[in-house]
């Protein structure tokens, strides 16, 4: 579009000096897993960079996602990243509203025809398109259109990675994943309700530095990211070998910081960042703050079987199928009793009695 | 004309199975351990002869007449019927490698009592007529004769005459009213006529009343060892028509261990009601004297002495303390076995397997056992308190070349009685 | 279908189902067992074996003569190891009593994960051992049906997957405790039709013979 300044530029006008901007590069090639001489190529490309066009559509969402990458506590390099991209289209973010806000998404999808990168957050009703419209078009054609010609597909939260919450049941409006509806894309699911800030400028500079998405989980998660389990990196984790349990949130345990495994976290099943890149600036981390892991980066952790029940307990009422299998196997079982028992009965009534004539077999044999 | 069918076997078996028994099958996880415990498999190795092993066609019965599951298999074609050549060849499992010791019953660690099952299994083979020829004839003589060794009134009042002469104790028959009527087994009889002056001795110095039915004094029953329940009630019933006859209070069965098991823990169950008299085993009755100091004896046994348990009487029968408590009263030097009382080993002989010719083999074979106990023992002599047992261990002895007496523990008991002015028989 | 799919059905609907089809299962058994019916003692009896009967039930789980060596010593020990250590994993590993708290609202004292992992190395070998026994001793051979091998298979997966799952071993954690919830529901829907049933029925059996001995005035 138009003659951008480089990504550099951008970042000295905000103030950001060369040595905090390879400090960010290095940050961010160990936060990939990648080889720490990876951290000047990163910054050599980053500075060349020029802004790529972003098109930014939200649709079934609460904007926790844009909350949680633009308001940080204080401008961060990542924060920063962000502005150095020429976001196109976003409708909380954007200046431009109506047909002139539609027009320029159409404009920038034309000028970067093929190259522009898409960011989703939200999840598209199936049920009726009605759901969920922008400017009268609905989300799974709106979604359609702009993927069509889009270089990727950045799923940015649960919900546009794996449907998230408008997905629990009963699924009202047929909430679905990106990944359900566009299949010929290649599609980064940066889950998490919301997604890590630092995960998302991970992804930008990847997709920057090299042209390729990194490397992916079985769930489109970037691996750098996603690999590592949450109850594997829990400091609470020494609490859980020794079985020693918060029982509730106000108990001795939960005052000594003992393992939340029994008031429901979801840390052994969850694959995220947190217990290691943390929250607010680093922070802390929901464990950290007495909360268990709710599991949200996970496809249908709403549905888990309740964030305070324990994981090993079943996830739905049980009770219904146990009840029905007792009284069933109790009618069938009587039946079954009752027939045994008449043949046993028979047996007795069949029974001649057996004198000492009767010990040999006889001649008929 | 002879009835035996196969139908009628299956018909007696399925007859048998009861709660216990669907309990015992739903519960066995095939350990093995029962084959430890078993005589007949710690002497032999042959995995074949392992107790629950020996039950399988009932057990395949069962799992096809009474359980859901065996049903729809038998419905679908998958369930394999029971046929006579199985029966026939699991009779020589269930009476010749058998002898209803009751071991396996004690060390099943999910506690199947298998003995209680083969007794039940002896109902079908028998119906089925898959019972040995050895024990038809006996079972034919007990109930036409009177006895299994076909043994006679006539005979019983010849040994009468002998104590007579020997003693100058009167044998009290068809006495109305007395405390106690005395059954004998037939081997005692013939074999070991010391138990008969024995009892008159003492109960002439405990100053007890006696008598010995005339229609009813054969205490063995061939029923229960070839496992014909209409048979074994016969044979019981005709005990308790004389019991009944005489009015006596107490019928004591003599040593011999399934006499024991038949007449006391079956025989009601067997006639379907309960006595009106007590049965009581002759030790029993002799610890009872003991404790009432009725049983006066002096002088005791020199040799180093040890006591074989019937199994009948001890883990089938609950006689565990008494022939302990007597043997201490004449043996100063009493040892027992490492397994004794309730974990006993068997004779070999018992559960009908000595009247089995064919078992002849296997039963000499299965006296292993008992031989190893008592060569680690060193003992003098060996008491027990059985007729069979007593004649198994003698020949399973001069089998081995052993030389050791054996005698039965009422017999050593009379030996010691305290001189009487009327008795003349001698003492130790 | 994802795994993760995949563990909430296990965790949710297929465990109804597994619950559902073990207690149909155990009631037809359980029925089948008692409407067959025993004949009443008639016989005088020393004791009304009542006593007995509950002494047996407790005492066919000690070793006869209270010796774990007893012959045949390999039955014994790795017998006692395997059963022991089963017990202690199954109800002493804190998410499992979890399981119970939620189904039955019961719950008691875990023990420290590393005890239980050390129970279910146990648990482990000993099952190990066993099955080695059982394909190599002549006397199990000839006994063994192939039910006894499903039998091995279905407790042992439980056992091995959960140990995986604990250690993260080989597949990620979600799969494991997928497979882990997944092997305890087949095992669950299985038991009422194989003779897994002996770890209730036992009680039905030592019951009868304690009691049936007890009579008599023995103490089986
Ligand atoms: S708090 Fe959660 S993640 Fe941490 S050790 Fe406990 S269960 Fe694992
Ligand atoms: S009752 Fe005795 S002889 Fe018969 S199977 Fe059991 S242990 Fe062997
Ligand atoms: S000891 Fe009991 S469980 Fe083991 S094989 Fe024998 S009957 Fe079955």
């Amino acid at each position: 579009m138009k003659n951008d300044p480089s990504l550099l530029e951008v970042l000295r006008q905000q103030g950001v000096s060369r040595r905090g901007f390879l400090k960010f590069c290095a940050a961010t090639a160990s936060l990939m897993a990648l080889p720490p001489g990876m951290a000047p190529v990163i910054a050599k490309a980053l500075e060349q960079a020029h802004r790529p066009s972003v098109i930014w559509l939200s649709f079934q969402e609460c904007t926790g996602c844009t909350e949680s990458l633009t308001r940080s506590h204080a401008p961060t390099i990542e924060g920063l990243i962000f502005d150095a991209i020429s976001l196109d289209y976003h409708h909380t973010l954007q200046a431009a509203s109506g047909s002139a806000a539609e027009e320029a998404r159409m404009a920038a999808m034309k000028a970067n025809k093929g190259e522009y990168l898409l960011v989703v957050d939200g999840s598209i009703p199936t049920a009726d398109p009605g759901y969920s419209t922008i400017a009268g078009i609905s989300n799974l054609e709106m979604l359609r259109e702009v993927a069509a010609d889009a270089a990727a597909i950045i799923a940015v939260g649960t919900c546009a990675a794996f449907g998230g919450l408008p997905h629990a049941k009963p699924n009202p409006t047929g909430a679905v994943a990106v990944s359900d509806i566009i299949t010929d894309k290649p599609i980064i699911n940066v889950s998490g309700c919301p997604p890590i800030p630092v995960v998302i400028t991970g992804v930008l500079a990847h997709f920057l530095t090299f042209g390729t998405l990194p490397k992916l989980d079985h769930l489109g998660r970037p691996l750098a990211f996603y690999g590592n389990n949450i109850h594997d990196r829990c400091y609470r984790r020494p609490f859980y070998e020794r079985g020693q349990f918060a029982e509730s949130f106000d108990d001795e345990g939960a005052k000594k910081g003992w393992c939340l495994y029994k008031l429901g976290c979801k840390g052994p099943v969850t694959y995220n960042a947190c217990a290691t890149t943390k929250w607010n600036n680093g922070t802390s981390f929901p464990i950290e703050s007495g909360h268990g892991c709710l599991g949200c980066s996970e496809p249908n952790f709403w549905d888990l079987g309740g964030f305070y029940n324990a994981l090993s307990e079943p996830s739905v009422n049980t009770g219904n199928a146990a009840a029905f299998g007792l009284v069933a196997g109790a009618a069938v079982g009587a039946a079954s009793g009752i027939m045994a028992r008449k043949e046993k009965d028979n047996t007795s009534h069949a029974h001649q009695k057996v004198t000492v004539n009767d010990l040999k077999r006889g001649e008929s044999q | 004309m002879s009835k035996a069918t196969l139908e009628r076997g299956i018909n007696a078996l399925k007859e048998q199975i009861d709660t216990p028994t669907a309990a015992f099958f739903s519960s066995c996880v095939n350990c093995g351990l029962c084959a430890h415990a078993c005589l007949f498999y710690t002497e032999t190795c042959d995995p074949a002869k392992t107790p629950i092993h020996k039950l399988e066609p009932m057990r395949r019965l069962w799992e096809q007449e009474y359980t859901l599951t065996g049903r729809i298999r038998k419905w679908l074609g998958l369930g394999k019927p029971i046929t006579d050549d199985e029966l026939e060849q699991w009779s020589e499992l269930a009476y010749q490698n058998c002898t209803l010791c009751g071991r396996c019953s004690m060390v099943c660690p999910v506690g199947n009592d298998i003995t209680y099952m083969i007794r039940k299994l002896r109902e079908g083979l028998s119906a089925a007529g898959h019972a040995p020829d050895g024990l038809i004839g006996a079972t034919t003589r007990a109930v036409k004769l009177g006895s299994p060794m076909g043994v006679t009134l006539k005979a019983l009042e010849a040994q009468a005459k002998h104590v007579k002469e020997d003693s100058g104790l009167d044998i009290p028959f068809d006495v109305e009213g007395t405390e106690y009527m005395v059954l004998l087994s037939s081997m005692e009889i013939i074999n070991y006529p010391e138990y008969l002056q024995a009892i008159a001795k003492i109960f002439d110095q405990a100053k007890k009343t006696w008598t010995i039915s005339s229609e009813a004094f054969e205490a063995t029953n061939s029923g229960i060892q070839i496992g014909t329940s209409d048979i074994a009630a016969e044979l019981v019933q005709r005990v308790v028509d004389a019991a009944e006859k005489l009015k006596v209070q107490t019928v004591i069965s003599p040593e011999c261990g399934h006499a024991y098991m038949a007449i006391r823990w079956e025989g009601p169950n067997l006639i379907g009601r309960p006595f009106t008299f007590r049965v009581q085993h002759i030790l029993e009755v002799l610890d009872e004297l003991r404790e009432q100091g009725l049983l006066q004896v002096e002088g005791v046994e020199d040799g180093r002495l040890t006591f074989h348990d019937p199994c009948q009487l001890v883990r089938r029968g609950g006689v565990i303390e008494q022939p302990r408590n007597l043997m201490r009263l004449v043996v100063d030097n009493f040892v027992e076995m490492k397994d004794h009382g309730k974990m006993n080993w068997c004779c070999g002989a018992g559960g009908g397997v000595s009247a089995i010719e064919e078992a002849e083999e296997v039963r000499l074979k299965a006296f292993n056992r008992k031989k190893k106990q008592l060569s680690k023992l060193h003992v003098d002599g060996l008491v027990t308190a059985c007729a069979n047992c007593r004649i198994q261990i003698e020949e399973g002895l001069e089998e081995n070349d052993m030389d050791m007496p054996v005698i039965g523990l009422t017999e050593i008991l009379a030996n010691h009685l305290v001189e009487k002015e009327t008795g003349g028989g001698s003492s130790a | 279908m994802n795994i993760e799919a995949v563990l909430l059905w296990i965790r949710g609907p297929g465990l109804g189902l597994a619950l559902g089809i073990f207690l149909f299962g155990m009631a037809i058994k359980l029925l089948e067992i008692f409407l067959l019916g025993r004949k009443k003692n008639l016989a005088a009896v020393r004791s009304s074996g009542v006593a007995a009967g509950f002494r047996t039930i407790l005492s066919r789980s000690l070793p006869p003569d209270g010796n774990i060596l007893r012959r045949p010593r390999f039955t014994f020990i790795f017998g006692y190891a395997f059963h022991i250590g089963l017990f202690v994993v199954m109800f002493f590993l804190a998410p499992h009593i979890e399981v119970s708290h939620a189904l039955l609202g019961l719950s008691w004292p875990a023990l420290p994960t590393p005890v239980v992992d050390v129970f279910t190395i146990i648990s482990i070998i000993a099952m190990m051992a066993l099955l080695w026994h059982r394909l190599t001793s002549p006397l199990l051979k000839y006994l063994t049906t192939p039910q006894d091998y499903l039998v091995w298979a279905l407790t042992f997966a439980p056992l091995l997957s959960g140990y995986m799952a604990y250690h993260h071993l080989l597949l990620p954690y979600t799969w494991l405790l997928s497979i882990h919830i997944g092997s305890v529901e087949l095992l669950l829907i299985l038991f009422p039709f194989t003779k897994l049933t002996h770890a209730f029925t036992l009680f039905i059996a030592r019951w009868y013979t304690g009691m049936m001995a007890g009579q008599k005035g023995v103490q089986s």
